[in-house]
């Protein structure tokens, strides 16, 4: 009895969870979508970051009740076929990741904040809070330039 | 493989930069018999390094450090060398090499380094290079352990000769396919070519090449390497960009099942009763309540009562309505301040000075680390009555999966460990503590158990960096240092991993249940001498670590003893610049023993600008540093007009590897430890108060984040040298980590003493015992 109806990287999906379930849960446990990482579950490491109508949102803070009806884009949903978003690209081309836990989430910051601004700027990339705990700040400010510069 | 290609490898790999070579050293038998107390009775003046401060007498003549001679790298290099031979490279029908690779991939860029040396030898694309993480292979012995920053040294030692004989196998195989001889023929990218143009792939040669005796191969002289050396991406960049690399818990193990562990009020408390199980157990989802129970080989299981659930929401949520009574833990009433103070009263003293002596003193402290790896601890495990299987992220899963065969009464060979490559580890996952907690919940439901720690017992119950005390007394003498005396006193550091398999893990931990013993202790006065060494002729120089027998979790760290002793060393190397009047840039380049020492300090002062005018509140600092057969330095800028949140601005880093196989991955590895030197120098630390921390998340624990990395930094990759391969993965913590508290005290003048150097509890702790509430962020329309 299927009670929960949303798109995920542009498929229509229902699920049975309870309205408060977060959102992360029922796309990892439910839905078998692992991109999006449990890291804190109270919306201060951001490792789960993805879009829900185009903006980034916390996927453990957020309840799969509030995204009825809404479009839901994971790190798995970026590419278009083989073709990587110019952020992935940007991410590829500066060697980016380290352990990579984190990088889902990164990049889907950066993607949602290219979405808003397409000139960020470094006290923009600053507000970015998802934590890295390899440190590989330097190359993801790096990656969101040449990535804003490729959308231009 | 010739055995006697082995011992050569050794001789390669042990001989330490501008020392002569006190003679090839036989492999290790046992771990605790290192050999270090034998090499180090055998230093004399007839040894001792040159250096300009030398030939400068009347210095004080310092012989070398033991680490110059044999480092605890060199020790897991040369136990693993043995079974080199039985690690896995094979070639497939669709000419892809692969490499099963028996270390765990957390980040460190160790798969592509040793991807990169394999496709080198074999003459394919790096594209064509597949890594994989190997299972527990108990027959490997000491060579599946990752650690000591040794993986691309043990694999430089060995890679190029395995490659190279698997490149010969399959040109005796094209040769007689193409009916011409073997010596006249060269491979392009994967593809075997005859000297007439007639050609064959890899692939098409695999099936008679497996049945050809393995030829003994000539790896590559370095003047022809093409990958090697050369700058590649990570191996696995594109699954993590696009979501596809999976970590432990995106394992699609079928019918795995979410677990959570809620944990007791006190690290290592225990589990008095369940209160409320019933009625947690009747909550929607929920599978099965589990008390774990005591036990364990090797380290006890961890305590506290998990919940099985049909989703991770709802085991949190079941795992915070439980209602338990929970006992004390060991180091109940226990704080930061009292377990430094037994730290300080454990010292062991220092030497008077000699009469007319000036010196320079100092007391540091530091607060227990959490290495707080973005992926929690977790684990798989399916336990059945005759069998088990694991899935985890594991730095030694042999004596992982000797343990658990001994918690279940299975033979060793009816336990299969895979080993998952990890989200981060740091040195946490030395020990299997989640694999412990899941084994028992699957034994007792029946069904397979996915457990994670969620992040407040994963900050609070994790293993820690040991908390520790230093005293410091340097001597001088009409001008000159004449010694250099620092005194640790640290919470005693858990090994009882041994080298990654049950007989040195054993000798550790004996008797099961106690968590120091003699052996444990012999293991870290031999870890310490064989890691902390230091780059300075002061004279009679020395560092002595005092065990302090607390029952805390501890494990190693990321450079674990070197980090506190060789950042308060360089702190000291500042002050005494100071009071003798000198520039720390000129002071350290005329006490520094060796000469790579010195020309990455002054590759780091030349690029970065040393001693260029800076605005009031903002300072430069510098420092260097060797560990592992690495040097590196680095030079800082730090803007403290804010003092509550000084911002380090700028950095500029100089490693020389001696032989660096991928720089981008070394450039990787200086640019995260400067992160973690921010980190731990600043902000990140852990308050224990009543035996718990009170830190239990990302919001707590402040380890840095965009807005605290500096937006100009520099790493400079020295070429290879000609010097033995050094280690890279912990050598990027201590010259950062001193120019950053270096910066600190020029830009405030305040000494710099007690880490974290900001360290208020500025947020509301999480009740003890308890998960923190679920946080509800609406959807903004």
């Amino acid at each position: 009895m299927a009670n929960q109806a949303f798109n995920v990287n542009g498929q229509p999906v229902t699920v049975d969870a309870p309205d408060d379930m977060a959102l992360l849960w029922v796309l990892r446990d439910k839905l078998g979508i692992t991109g999006p990482k449990y890291g804190c579950g109270i919306n201060v490491c951001k490792a789960c970051t993805c879009h829900v109508n185009g903006k980034a949102v916390t996927t453990c803070s957020t309840r799969v009740g509030d995204v009825k009806g809404m479009n839901v884009t994971t790190i798995e949903g970026l590419a278009v076929g083989d073709r990587l978003h110019p952020v992935q690209q940007a991410w590829l081309d500066n060697d980016v990741p380290q352990c990579g836990f984190c990088q889902p989430g990164q990049i889907m910051a950066a993607v949602a904040l290219l979405n808003r601004t397409r000139n960020p700027s470094d006290a923009d990339i600053d507000a970015i809070e998802n934590v890295c705990r390899c440190g590989t700040y330097k190359r993801i400010r790096v990656a969101i330039k040449a990535a804003a510069a490729a959308m231009r | 493989m010739n055995d006697m290609t082995v011992p050569d490898a050794v001789a390669d790999t042990t001989s330490a930069d501008a020392v002569p070579s006190p003679g090839r050293r036989r492999v290790l038998a046992f771990a605790v018999s290192a050999p270090v107390m034998t090499i180090a009775a055998g230093f004399g003046t007839n040894l001792l390094v040159p250096s300009r401060a030398e030939a400068a007498l009347p210095l004080p003549l310092t012989p070398p450090d033991t680490v110059d001679y044999y480092d605890v790298g060199d020790s897991l290099v040369q136990t693993a060398l043995p079974t080199m031979p039985l690690v896995k490279l094979s070639v497939g029908t669709d000419g892809v090499a692969t490499l099963d690779l028996p270390r765990l991939e957390s980040g460190q860029g160790i798969a592509t380094a040793v991807g990169m040396m394999v496709a080198e030898e074999l003459d394919l694309p790096l594209s064509m290079v597949r890594v994989t993480a190997s299972d527990a292979r108990p027959e490997l012995i000491f060579n599946q352990i990752s650690g000591g920053s040794s993986a691309v040294r043990s694999f430089a030692a060995a890679m190029p000769l395995i490659a190279s004989s698997a490149r010969a196998r399959l040109l005796n195989a094209a040769a007689i396919r193409l009916g011409v001889s073997a010596s006249g023929l060269t491979v392009q990218a994967g593809v075997v070519f005859a000297a007439d143009g007639r050609s064959i792939p890899y692939g098409e040669l695999t099936a008679l090449a497996a049945t050809l005796p393995l030829p003994v191969g000539v790896p590559k002289p370095a003047s022809q390497y093409k990958i090697v050396g050369k700058p590649a991406n990570r191996l696995d960049a594109r699954d993590i960009v696009t979501g596809k690399k999976k970590f432990t818990m995106d394992q699609a193990v079928p019918n795995a099942m979410p677990t959570v562990l809620r944990m007791p009020t006190q690290i290592r408390g225990t589990t008095i009763r369940v209160n409320n199980e019933a009625a947690v157990r009747a909550m929607p989802g929920v599978i099965a309540v589990v008390v774990i129970p005591p036990g364990g080989s090797i380290v006890p299981n961890p305590p506290g009562v998990a919940v099985m659930a049909e989703t991770f929401g709802q085991a949190w949520d079941a795992g915070n309505a439980l209602n338990v009574t929970w006992g004390d833990g060991p180091l109940k009433g226990q704080s930061n301040d009292s377990i430094l103070a037994t730290c300080k009263s454990s010292i062991a003293p220092l030497a008077l000075p000699p009469l007319g002596a000036a010196t320079v003193e100092g007391e540091f402290t530091f607060a227990p680390a959490n290495h707080a790896p973005l992926e929690v601890e977790c684990a798989i495990a399916d336990v059945r009555a005759n069998s088990a299987e694991i899935w985890a992220g594991l730095q030694t899963p042999i004596v992982c999966q000797q343990s658990i065969a001994a918690d279940l009464g299975l033979p060793q060979s009816a336990v299969k460990v895979h080993v998952i490559p990890a989200g981060g580890s740091f040195g946490r996952r030395l020990f299997w503590d989640p694999v412990q907690v899941a084994v028992q919940v699957s034994k007792a439901t029946g069904r397979i158990c996915k457990l994670m720690y969620l992040r407040a017992n994963d900050m609070r119950h994790t293993r820690l960096r040991p908390p520790q005390y230093h005293k410091v007394r340097a001597t001088i003498l009409l001008g000159q240092v004449i010694s250099y005396e620092q005194r640790v006193a640290a919470v005693r550091l858990d090994a009882r991993h041994g080298f990654g398999e049950m007989f040195t893990a054993a000798a550790g931990a004996a008797p099961v249940g106690v968590q120091q013993s003699i052996g444990n202790l012999a293991y870290e006065e031999v870890f310490f001498k064989t890691m902390v060494s230091s780059p300075y002729n002061f004279g009679v120089g020395t560092k002595v670590l005092t065990p302090v027998n607390l029952d805390m979790n501890t494990v190693s760290y990321r450079s674990v003893h070197i980090q506190p002793a060789r950042s308060v060393e360089e702190i000291m190397v500042d002050e005494i610049a100071k009071k003798l009047g000198r520039d720390p840039l000129a002071f350290r380049l005329e006490y520094l023993r060796l000469p790579r020492a010195r020309a990455v300090l002054q590759a780091v002062a030349d690029a970065g600008g040393w001693g260029k005018s800076m605005p009031a509140g903002t300072a430069q600092g510098i420092a260097v540093h060797q560990e592992s057969r690495s040097f590196i330095a680095c030079l800082v800028e730090i803007d403290c007009t804010t003092p509550s949140s000084p911002r380090v601005t700028r950095a500029t880093i100089a490693v020389d590897v001696g032989n660096p196989i991928n720089p981008r991955g070394i450039e990787a590895q200086c640019e995260g430890g400067l992160a973690e030197s921010i980190s731990l120098v600043l902000s990140s630390g852990l308050h224990v108060q009543d035996g718990l921390p009170l830190e239990g998340s990302y919001s707590q624990y402040h380890f840095g984040r965009q807005k605290n990395y500096p937006k100009d930094v520099k790493v400079i990759v020295m070429p290879a040298n000609g010097g033995a391969i050094g280690g890279m993965g912990e050598v990027g913590l201590s010259a950062s980590s001193g120019a950053i508290a270096n910066a600190y005290a020029r830009a405030t003048g305040i000494k710099p003493r007690n880490f974290p150097l900001i360290f208020p509890v500025d947020f509301t702790p999480f009740p003890p015992g308890a998960f923190p509430q679920r946080v509800i962020v609406p959807i903004q329309s």
